[in-house]
This record gives structure tokens, C-alpha cells and sequence, in this order.
């Protein structure tokens, strides 16, 4: 039998708890801490991974290799078929490539490939790893993606950078820790070349604290925002359209 | 304290249910930092991929899992540590370890631990007297579990993530790289799939619906007690 009292204190500390709760994802929310796919049938293991990984993640460098460590067979996994556009596009060198930013911008602008490559660069060898498990290390180039923000004049309110590929159905977004971060770039190179088609040229955005499908490919346009909900079936991407989560940096 | 026992034990099934699953996409290992189908393997697990890029010599792709299956294996990881964490608290606090796994030095004798060894290889029924107390090899058992094989998968695990990888980079080198990592991840709990099958078995062993019943309820009934 449960006495009148302990079915009290159960009641009230059962109230307590929901209502500390509460308090906590509101406070989480607050401090981005929430992911867009929280409310998915696996939405709690995924807040709890995401919360923790920008509280220790926010401002951290991932690990560059040496350059003897790259490696010599790196797999550009499938590609479906690109189309008759992008196969004209690819012989006229892409030089009519454009990427697009808009949102939380002061004026929608895009820059050409030549654009692009002539921005100031950077690279990375670092690794990229498939959520199947497999992995390689490569040197990515291209300017940083903070550098095409702050150029388009990108607002202070915004929370997420939408990104989307050529590809149709293929589109992703990242928070600001991410969009901001020193190492993600909008690659145009790859161990020294121009980054190849099957390893997403002529653009590609290299998230390199996330896993390999963050970093989509054939990229055509950026937009800012600050509510993921606009945005497909407001899961933040395509990938938890699809039963993946959103964040994948695990 | 039992609560976390069957909570670790739903977590952990959700956890090989799912881990299978991803290991499907990819059942090939590798040692170092990296490796895919273009490189060598360390070995391969001989069964169908659910990934047509994946050469495993069968003519068909099982279906994708990994969507539900990556959501759910982080998700029971959390249950399974925050849990584990927990059971970890009270054992030190009650003094649950220094009680009933630490051996006393005097088991620890090669003598006593071979005649142990001896008498568990002929699969005896443990008389009552038993229940109240686990033997040597139990505690042994249940301490290389608990304090080797569950950290270390953790961990192993933790290191595949690129995120924590770059927060603790050192955590992914000593191991060998992220691709030895996996692989330990893989055997470590081949370790304790083998050590649960052997738990199960025991407690089948020891009388199944009495044991289970002990330690679902924490009452045991003592020889001679009315059940």
C-alpha cells in the first residue's frame, strides 16, 4: 500500500521535476541548445547529445593531420546522376557557377565561382568520416564560410545558415558555432587541385566537426535565418525528413 | 540500485539492436586513422551490407536502417551512462563494491581460483548457500565488466564522434586513430555480448524464475521459507 503521504511527496516531487524541466528547456532554447529535430521520436537522446556537444564544443578546432597522413585512396561515395545542366555547366569549366546568399542579409547577392576562388583561402587536412563508418583525410581549400558571410553582411540575429545543393532534395543547415567556425569552408580544392566533381565540386561546404553527410555537395545557394521552421517540414534539413538526425557531429 | 541494473540491460539490447544495424552499413574494419572501400581491411565480417557501395560478394542490399538506428544507439547511450553513473555513485557510497565484488585476498590464491575455475567447467547447480554471496570468479567477473569493459566502450565509442574527437584529440591517438577505435568498439562489445549470453546462462543455471524474480523484486527466499 502507498501511504497518503508518500503518494504526496511522490505527486510533489513528480511536479517539481516536470516543472524543473520545464525551466530547463526553456533555458536550453535560449542558449541554442535545442536542436530542430528535438521533437522526433528520438528527440531527447538528441537534444541531450547536441546541448552537450556545444557546451564543449562551441569554440574547439578539429585535429589537422600531417600532410604524410593523407590519404591515397579516398572513397567520393555514390553520386546520383547530375543532369544534362550541370554537365554543361562542368564543360564550360563552371565558370557559370553561382552561389547565392539571401536571408538575413541586408540584400540577397551572389558570387561566381571565379569569385570565390579568388577570396582569401584556407585549408585544412583533416578528416572526413561517413556515418557508415568509413573515413579519409584530405586538404580541403577554399575561403571560410565566416568570410562569405560577413562579406554578404550577415545579421547578428541570425541563429542558422540553410544551405542548399544542386542537387534537388538535397539541402542541410548548421548553426552559427558552426557557420562561423574558422574550419568550415566553402571548399573549391582538394589535395592541391580543384575540388573533383565526385567529391562535390565545384563547391562543397566542408563542415569538418560533423559527419560526412553535413558536408553537401554541388553547393548553390546560403540562407540565413533565424527559424528552421520555414524550412521543409521545419526538421532544420533533409536528413530527419529522411530518419536522420539533424546534428551529426557523433 | 535494481532499477539501474534493468535499465542498463533495456539500454544495452537497444544498443547491440542498433549497433548491428550500423555495423551493416560498413561491416568492414580497419586499423589506424582511416580506411573505406578503397583501402585494405583489418577484416571483414562475411555478411550483406545495407550499402550497394559496400563489395561483400552477396548479389543483394539489405534495407537502410541507419537513420532510427544512429538516433536510438545515442539515445540508450545516454540511458546506459547517466544509468551507469548512477550504479557507480551508490556503489561506492553503500560500500556495494568493497562488499560484494572486491575478492577477499584469500580467493585470489591460485589454488582457490583454479578450484573455482574447475567447479564453474562442470556447469554444478550452485547450492542455496550461494545465493547470498557471489563466488570469485562473479566478482571478478562483474568488476572487469563494470569498471573495464563499460568505460572502455564508452569510450572507444566516444572517440569515433568528430566533435569530441576535436575536444579530446589525444583520446582518438592512443587508441590507434578513429578507425582503431571502431574496431575496439566492435570487440569490446563482442565482450559483453559473450559476458551477457554467460550471465544469462548462470542465472538459468542458478534457477531461473527464482533468480530473476530476486532480482527484479530484491526478495530471495531462504531454504526451508515458505515461497
Amino acid at each position: 500500500m502507498i501511504s497518503r503521504r508518500k503518494f504526496l511527496a511522490t505527486g510533489l516531487l513528480a511536479t517539481a521535476g516536470a516543472a524543473g524541466l520545464g525551466v530547463a528547456v526553456k533555458i536550453a532554447g535560449h542558449y541554442g541548445l535545442i536542436p530542430p529535430d528535438a521533437g522526433v521520436l528520438y528527440g531527447a537522446g538528441e537534444t541531450l547529445t547536441y546541448a552537450a556537444h556545444r557546451l564543449l564544443t562551441r569554440h574547439i578546432l578539429v585535429h589537422e593531420f600531417a600532410r604524410s597522413q593523407i590519404s591515397k585512396d579516398p572513397f567520393a561515395n555514390e553520386v546520383d546522376p547530375l543532369g544534362a545542366e550541370f554537365q554543361r555547366s562542368q564543360q564550360g569549366g563552371f565558370a557559370d557557377w553561382r552561389l547565392a546568399v539571401d536571408g538575413m542579409v541586408p540584400m540577397p547577392v551572389s558570387f561566381s565561382l571565379a569569385q570565390l576562388k579568388s577570396f582569401p583561402r584556407s585549408s585544412q587536412i583533416t578528416m572526413i568520416a561517413c556515418e557508415e563508418g568509413w573515413s579519409y583525410i584530405a586538404e580541403w581549400s577554399g575561403p571560410p564560410l565566416a568570410y562569405v558571410l560577413n562579406l554578404a553582411g550577415a545579421l547578428p540575429q541570425a541563429r542558422y545558415a540553410v544551405y542548399r545543393s544542386f542537387q534537388t532534395g538535397w539541402w542541410d543547415s548548421i548553426d552559427m558555432a558552426d557557420a562561423l567556425h574558422p574550419q568550415t569552408l566553402l571548399a573549391v580544392g582538394m589535395n592541391g587541385r580543384d575540388l573533383p566533381v565526385p567529391f562535390g565540386g565545384p563547391l562543397r561546404l566542408r563542415v569538418s566537426r560533423q559527419l560526412g553527410y553535413k558536408n553537401v555537395k554541388y553547393i548553390t545557394r546560403l540562407t540565413l535565418t533565424d527559424d528552421l521552421k520555414r524550412f521543409g517540414k521545419g526538421l532544420g534539413s533533409a536528413s530527419p525528413e529522411g530518419g536522420y538526425a539533424w546534428y551529426a557531429g557523433i | 540500485m535494481r532499477v539501474t541494473h534493468w535499465l542498463i540491460t533495456l539500454s544495452f539490447l537497444a544498443l547491440l539492436v542498433t549497433g548491428v544495424e550500423i555495423l551493416i552499413s560498413h561491416p568492414r574494419f580497419y586499423w589506424g586513422e582511416t580506411g573505406n572501400v578503397n583501402t585494405p581491411t583489418l577484416f571483414k565480417i562475411p555478411i550483406p551490407s545495407s550499402r550497394d557501395t559496400v563489395p561483400t560478394g552477396y548479389g543483394y542490399v539489405l534495407p537502410d536502417q541507419n537513420g532510427w538506428s544512429r538516433y536510438l544507439h545515442f539515445e540508450a547511450a545516454w540511458v546506459a551512462v547517466l544509468t551507469g553513473l548512477l550504479y557507480a555513485a551508490f556503489g561506492f557510497l553503500q560500500g556495494h563494491f568493497r562488499r560484494n565484488l572486491l575478492p577477499a585476498q584469500s580467493d585470489l590464491s591460485p589454488k582457490r581460483l583454479a578450484s573455482d575455475i574447475a567447479r564453474h567447467l562442470r556447469f554444478r547447480r550452485p547450492g542455496e548457500e550461494e545465493a547470498w554471496s557471489y563466488n570469485v570468479l562473479q566478482r571478478l567477473t562483474y568488476l572487469l565488466v563494470i569498471f573495464v569493459l563499460f568505460p572502455l566502450v564508452i569510450w572507444t565509442g566516444l572517440a569515433m564522434s568528430p566533435a569530441i574527437a576535436s575536444v579530446f584529440p589525444a583520446a582518438v591517438t592512443v587508441l590507434g586513430g578513429r578507425q582503431s577505435a571502431r574496431t575496439l568498439h566492435f570487440f569490446v562489445s563482442v565482450f559483453l555480448v559473450l559476458f551477457l549470453l554467460v550471465h544469462v546462462f548462470m542465472v538459468y543455471l542458478a534457477g531461473f524464475r527464482k533468480r530473476v524474480g530476486a532480482m527484479i523484486t530484491g526478495r530471495l527466499t531462504r531454504p526451508g521459507e515458505r515461497a
